[in-house]
């Protein structure tokens, strides 16, 4: 075979890395949504390779729900050092103090609605013009039909029957004032992809995702942490665990699954062997069949 | 699943509700097992609910919830699978003329075009539509399934009339490899696993073909082409003098000291070094991403091209296209347009329509020159000022291109040019 073909993580970086550039050279005030997550985390990594040797010209925007893992914190202002990039934080308490939002009540409430009020406002005071996420089309049916430029009306909201077509490597980024773009550099690839990516390349990523033990409860049919948002139900009895995560969301939707897997090596091996998606054990998609789809149209990640 | 050589490729599927196409991708997942339990939980359920008998695979594919609500795929959708030999993305599109636009838009990127014949029907209508529409994109590969073979008893003569029958038009597409296979995607005969019930059959099944298809002679090598996304000028103290100039290669071959030119402005130099953050390359070939610097330091920016001296593109500002519309308004006639080729932005505007192409019987017709949603026809194209362009056969990069409306921003229209 010849040698002048790349393998398909070349490939895909190359692809990643071509959307980068094309939302720096397109728009005037893009950032990078930063989670703490893997997938946010390859995004920057990307996008460092994409304007080399240029320092990274995106700030990273947090939002904070202040249902935070403290080591996915403490993660993102080391990287923000590392990288001297700037941080814009989101904070939703804030928008709660402000009167913006209301705490969801229940016994499942949780902040992760409210966040795409505390994004949206952040995009529109920043001026941000394209924020850049780590979306991917394989975790979610909704997703799967997303764009890599991703047109958001001047309320922030997506309509997925209604969007530009995309062809070849043609991307349209046009907008009009108060108009956004959300741009999806790793949209093609896969959880398994991500995986052999952060290995291939040594990233750092929190600790959160490597065998641990922790103090955890039974719910959902998955682990979920003990932190000071918890509350016991009747019937719950806190455990220790060796547990890892495999999405990092709010400190009390994510659940962990029981794992030995302490290196990138073993995680890309556990992860391979999987029979369950990585969203299985995030509560907040669980609500409906299309509770992915109805946030997204609203101005979700 | 670690899997370091693989190639990745990319197919595009067309098909309606009836012919077996979301079947088919939901076996080729199920089979592959590239779908969790959570997934099929999720698919059993909801076939119970729908009385189904089983669980319906189709349900694998279905995507946003008015499709659910309808029954139908509208947009196009990726799915992603991988197997030890390769990485897999589909784009999953609609058969319906009325969705002939994203049947282009899955086509415009893919390496094969998978094309679904009912056993029972043989030929019809969309199966040209979709054979055309794989061929206008110049889609190198074409596998033709012919699929519920188990409603026409396993049948060699029924699945040979089929060919025939195919055959009789397809010797007016371009495409060169076409494939046939008699598969059921409903119980995965031919699919992932060889069928026990149709010994007459030699060839190898769909998962095995896609796996071994030859696709790296898919991209270009001869012609070097480098559109300039940007320009990369650090502002820091190691790299005070850095000029970079940030792209993908389209195609062909780039070496440090290479005599090349940058178009528009046609100044000449010699490549000094291709950067990446891993380290500077001693060759960058499509399509990888990477930072040229030259030795000379001349004017360069987004939307110029670095070509080789010894072989350019040709530089016009008036060419033949064939055009996907596909936008609801319909093209006003001669109105100004914005086109994007490769990264280069100008204004564009229709100058004549010769013909368009009833992608059904491949005729065409010369009376109607509008130009409405789905229509596909042959234009001519003046821009304001000369794009670097090659012809869309030999090059889908520098040979493709959008237009833009200035007053909505929408994408309206994809071109081939000719």
């Amino acid at each position: 075979m010849s040698k002048y073909y790349l393998n398909y993580l070349d490939e895909l970086e190359s692809e990643a890395i071509f959307i980068l550039r094309e939302v720096w050279a397109q728009f005037q005030n893009p950032v990078i949504l930063f989670s703490g997550g893997k997938d946010s985390i390859v995004v920057t990594h990307l996008a460092k390779k994409a304007c080399y040797p240029s320092r990274l010209p995106f700030p990273l925007m947090h939002v904070d729900t202040g249902h935070n893992f403290p080591e996915t914190i403490q993660f993102r202002d080391d990287l923000i050092t590392e990288l001297e990039a700037q941080l814009i934080v989101g904070s939703v308490q804030e928008s709660i103090d402000q009167g913006r939002v209301a705490e969801e009540r229940g016994k499942n409430a949780t902040r992760n609605a409210l966040q795409i009020t505390t994004l949206l406002d952040a995009i529109e005071m920043h001026h941000v013009d394209c924020a850049i996420g780590g979306g991917r089309r394989d975790e979610e049916k909704a997703r799967a039909k997303e764009r890599f430029f991703s047109h958001r009306d001047d309320f922030g909201q997506w309509d997925p029957k209604n969007q530009r077509p995309e062809l070849w490597n043609l991307l349209n980024g046009k907008h009009f004032e108060g108009e956004h773009f959300r741009a999806f550099p790793i949209s093609n690839w896969t959880e398994m992809d991500v995986w052999n990516y952060i290995l291939r390349e040594n990233i750092k990523i929190p600790s959160l995702y490597f065998a641990h033990e922790r103090e955890v409860v039974w719910r959902s049919n998955s682990w979920i942490p003990v932190s000071r948002h918890l509350k016991l139900e009747e019937g719950e009895t806190v455990h220790t665990k060796k547990i890892r995560f495999r999405t990092l969301g709010d400190i009390t939707i994510t659940g962990g699954i029981e794992s030995e897997a302490d290196t990138l090596e073993k995680i890309v091996t556990e992860v391979a062997a999987m029979k369950q998606t990585e969203r299985g054990n995030r509560s907040d998609d669980k609500r409906s069949e299309t509770a992915m789809e109805d946030r997204k149209r609203q101005g979700y990640f | 699943m670690h899997i370091d050589n693989n190639q990745l490729l990319r197919f595009t599927t067309a098909g309606s509700v009836d012919d077996g196409k979301s079947t088919l991708i939901g076996r080729l997942l199920y089979d592959s097992k590239a779908i969790f339990e959570d997934q099929l939980a999720a698919v059993e359920t909801t076939s119970k609910k729908k009385g189904h008998a089983g669980v319906d695979l189709a349900l694998f594919t279905d995507g946003l919830r008015d499709e659910r609500e309808q029954g139908i795929t509208i947009d196009v959708a990726y799915r992603y699978f991988t197997t030890p030999k390769r990485k897999f993305i589909i784009a999953d599109t609609p058969g319906h003329i009325q969705y002939t636009r994203n049947m282009v838009t899955g086509a415009s990127t893919a390496n094969a075009a998978l094309i679904l014949i009912d056993a029972r029907n043989g030929v019809i209508e969309q199966t040209k539509r979709h054979a055309f529409i794989a061929s206008l994109l110049q889609i190198p590969h074409l596998i033709v399934c012919i699929n519920k073979m188990d409603l026409v008893g396993y049948s060699e003569q029924v699945y040979n009339d089929i060919i025939i029958q195919f055959e009789e038009f397809s010797s007016k597409l371009y495409t060169k490899d076409i494939q046939f296979l008699p598969i059921s995607a409903l119980d995965g005969d031919n699919v992932v696993n060889r069928s026990t019930r149709m010994d007459w059959y030699q060839g190898a099944p769909l998962l095995h073909t896609l796996e071994h298809m030859h696709i790296s002679s898919d991209i270009n090598k001869i012609d070097a082409r480098f559109p300039v996304q940007t320009v990369i000028r650090p502002q820091r103290d190691e790299f005070i003098d850095y000029r970079g100039y940030a792209g993908r290669v389209a195609s062909g071959i780039f070496r440090p000291g290479d005599a090349v030119t940058v178009l528009p402005s046609g100044f000449t130099s010699k490549i000094k070094t291709i950067d990446t953050l891993d380290g500077s390359l001693e060759e960058a070939f499509a399509p990888m991403s990477a930072a040229i610097t030259l030795e000379d330091d001349i004017d360069v920016s987004r939307g110029d091209m670095i070509v080789k001296t010894n072989n350019k593109p040709t530089s016009t500002q008036e060419f033949d296209a064939m055009l996907c519309w596909l936008h609801n308004d319909a093209a006003r006639p001669r109105a100004k347009y914005t086109i994007l080729h490769t990264s280069n932005e100008q204004k564009a505007m229709i100058k004549d329509v010769l013909y368009k192409i009833d992608i059904n019987t491949y005729s065409r017709e010369e009376e109607n020159k509008e130009l409405a949603m789905n229509d596909i026809a042959r234009i001519k194209v003046r821009t304001t000022r000369p794009l670097m362009i090659d012809e869309y056969r030999d090059n889908r990069i520098t040979g493709s291109f959008i237009l833009i409306d200035d007053a909505t921003h929408e994408t309206v229209a994809a071109g081939m040019i000719l």
